[in-house]
């Protein structure tokens, strides 16, 4: 009797593969084009153009990287939240979490002392990064215990993400009222912030966000055994022995940091945090948090230095926005997995 | 109760009350006491509502007792932990889940999950235990299939590898036969109690099936929906009229002589007589007149007797014949089953007139 599939170490190593190659080109593109030898090195510290090193190692790897986490970190998010709430459309934005998020952002910027800065972080010193984090994680998880609060009266998926899109629209609102009263300057750099980019986080502030979602990975890659039982149900889980209750408190406060750490630096993600757990469900073709979880979090970095890259593309010193350019590029991925899956009836629809 | 018995007892309650906490504290059934030992295979049944599935929750520690006792392997339910009972209690119960990518191997081998470590890694007895429960259960064939192509029976059948898989003393099953169709439910009715007899485990399912619950299990648990609890051997309650008190609705009535649920008047008020030898033609002949709303007539009782049914079973098929009452009706011949009951229907409509 043979039960596991072997596809999913041969597909990780190579979904780690392609991140590694993004990763690296994502270094190359911009306003200024560095050819890939320039790019190493600058990285290995030999390079002789002092602007090509400056533009590398200041600008586009902290960049990168942030690409790199915030990939991840929204995907396994997504993947927790579809899971504990046992529905494929649950994710950190669909539940309003990303608002969530915001309202603690919008407090920070808008209420603290700090006068205008042209950069939205520039403003802020490390224990103001800290702050933000905080705020921002703090915001998220609230928003998940009201959320979770509901969960547990209400059995209908569907009735839950109405929910969540209400308390995204109460946060919204509660920002709206910051935004009102808070001084242009301010309100703008706010409103900066909503667009969501990569680019913002410098290498001071990247420690922050890496501990973050390292913590967030730690919390999770931890639970996978327990993860698979809750998605089975609850009450299933307990008979085969899982403290449900802790391990759902665990995966949640992992959800959060990750969402929370991510909105924090980078603004409202939109896409990633529902659509990686899906392609990774499809592409491994397993419902296993054990692959799961490194399958979604590559799948999930993938996504966001492609977008990176493809958000660079006008050249000239122009960066589009990179909502939009997650969705033009993950869509379609995600329409032809389902149209693959759909005649396998796919696992969690 | 019961008398002493050599074999252990796995599952005890006392005085037991269940029910949810509420402010007034609702009790669904009261005075609740039972007892099931290794291999005793224990069928619970009861109208909706009556509190069989809280019941059973109750009895695997799952939702706390309002009032009384359980012990489990000789220990208060409510001193053990979650890792304990789950090596104690294995559970099937009716939530629905999305089973995802899972196959029948990985369902059943949630079983495990109380002995693998938190890398959840199947060793050598894991595996030995998972692939002899999927065995058991006859689903070998079907190991790597997605549990989510699985027809229903086999849906049902997987999880009770998984509940066996477990390995654990008590075996508690919730409806594991509804939606089934009457060959899968004799079959996991049968499967059950051999588990039972075989590896010496205490199963209790609950049920509607009364006919096959009465067939199968060693001890019968009615509850009567009026916060009533009652156990005993199938054929104690059957003849007790503990059954009939639980089920007996408007118009119909638990028959203890035939063990099943028979209108209480005859629909039509006339009787027929069955004139043959004994055998599988004049029992289903007595139940063709039944099912068209007529009574058997034994020469007494105050019904008209409208005619009598001749059976000759033989070697092949049997004949019947329909003698009507009256002076000047002739006797008429039918070949089939079919054809006795359009006799026996043509002739009511005649004496009703509709």
């Amino acid at each position: 009797m043979k039960a596991r599939s072997a596809i999913s170490s041969p597909l990780l190593a190579a979904l780690a593969l392609a991140a590694a190659l993004l990763f690296v080109a994502d270094l190359a593109f911009g306003s200024v084009r560095i050819p890939l030898a320039g790019v190493i090195d600058a990285l290995a510290g030999r390079s002789a153009d002092r602007a090509w090193t400056s533009i590398v190692l200041v600008f586009r790897l902290p960049k990168a990287l942030t690409a790199l986490a915030a990939g991840a970190a929204l995907a396994v998010s997504g993947l927790i939240l579809q899971t504990i709430f046992r529905n494929p459309l649950a994710g950190p934005d669909s539940l309003g979490i990303g608002a969530g998020a915001s309202v603690g952002v919008a407090l920070v910027v808008l209420a603290s002392g700090s006068t205008g800065e042209a950069s939205f972080l520039s403003g802020l010193g490390l224990a103001g990064y800290a702050l933000l984090f905080l705020a921002a994680g703090a915001g998220a998880f609230l928003v998940m215990v009201v959320i979770l609060l509901f969960a547990r009266r209400v059995e209908n998926g569907v009735t839950l993400l109405i929910i969540g899109i209400l308390v995204g629209y109460l946060a919204g609102s509660l920002v709206s009222l910051l935004v009102f009263f808070a001084t242009p300057q301010k309100a703008q750099v706010y409103l900066g912030w909503t667009y969501g980019s990569f680019s913002s986080v410098t290498f001071r502030q990247l420690p922050v966000l890496l501990a973050a979602v390292a913590i967030g990975f730690a919390l999770t890659v931890r639970s996978s055994k327990s993860l698979n039982a809750l998605l089975m149900g609850e009450r299933f889980a307990e008979t085969l022995g899982i403290r449900t209750k802790r391990s759902r408190t665990r995966v949640l406060v992992a959800a959060a940091v990750l969402a929370g750490a991510v909105t924090a630096f980078c603004g409202p993600i939109a896409f990633l945090g529902i659509a990686a757990p899906q392609a990774a469900r499809r592409a491994f073709r397993s419902s296993d948090h054990a692959v799961l979880v490194p399958g979604a979090a590559l799948l999930g970095s993938v996504f966001a230095l492609a977008a990176d890259i493809a958000s660079q593309a006008p050249g000239k010193g122009a960066v589009l926005p990179i909502n939009p350019i997650l969705a033009i590029i993950g869509a379609p991925i995600i329409l032809s997995l389902f149209l693959r899956g759909s005649r396998e009836e796919g696992g969690l629809r | 109760m019961t008398g002493p018995s050599s074999r252990a007892a796995i599952l005890r309650a006392k005085g037991l009350s269940i029910g949810w906490r509420t402010r007034a504290e609702a009790a669904l059934a009261t005075g609740i006491g039972l007892e099931l030992r290794a291999r005793d295979f224990a069928a619970l049944v009861g109208p909706n509502g009556s509190g069989k599935s809280t019941l059973l929750r109750t009895l695997a520690g799952l939702q706390a007792p309002l009032r009384g006792e359980v012990e489990l392997c000789g220990r208060d339910i409510r001193r053990l932990d979650v890792e304990e009972r789950s090596k104690m209690a294995a559970c099937v119960f009716t939530d629905r889940f999305d089973s995802g990518y899972f196959t029948v191997f990985d369902i059943v081998a949630f079983g495990r999950y109380p002995y693998t470590d938190a890398r959840n890694r199947l060793e050598e007895r894991d595996l030995a235990a998972v692939e002899e429960a999927i065995r058991a259960v006859g689903l070998a064939s079907l190991v790597g299939r997605r549990f989510a192509e699985l027809s229903d029976g086999e849906r049902q059948k997987a999880l009770i590898a998984r509940a066996i898989a477990q390995d654990c003393p008590l075996l508690v099953l919730d409806e594991p036969t509804a939606f089934l169709d009457a060959p899968t439910r004799v079959e996991v009715f049968h499967m059950l109690r051999d588990l039972a007899r075989s590896s010496g485990k205490a199963v209790v399912l609950s049920t509607h099936d009364i006919d096959h619950a009465l067939r199968y299990a060693d001890s019968l648990w009615l509850m009567d929906g009026g916060h009533s609890f009652v156990a005993g051997a199938p054929e104690e309650l059957a003849t007790s009229g503990a059954i009939g008190r639980a089920f007996d609705g408007e118009g119909f009535r638990f028959d203890p002589i035939s063990g099943v649920f028979r209108s209480v008047e005859a629909e039509e008020p006339y009787a027929v007589g069955l004139e043959g030898p004994e055998g599988a033609a004049r029992a289903w002949a007595l139940r063709l007149v039944e099912r068209l709303g007529l009574v058997a007539s034994k020469g007494d009782g105050g019904l008209e007797t409208i005619g009598i049914v001749e059976i000759e079973a033989g070697e092949g098929e049997p004949r019947f014949a329909l003698r009507p009452t009256g002076p000047g009706k002739p006797r008429l011949a039918a070949a089939t089953y079919t054809d006795l009951a359009r006799l026996l229907n043509d002739l009511i409509a005649e004496r009703t007139g509709r």
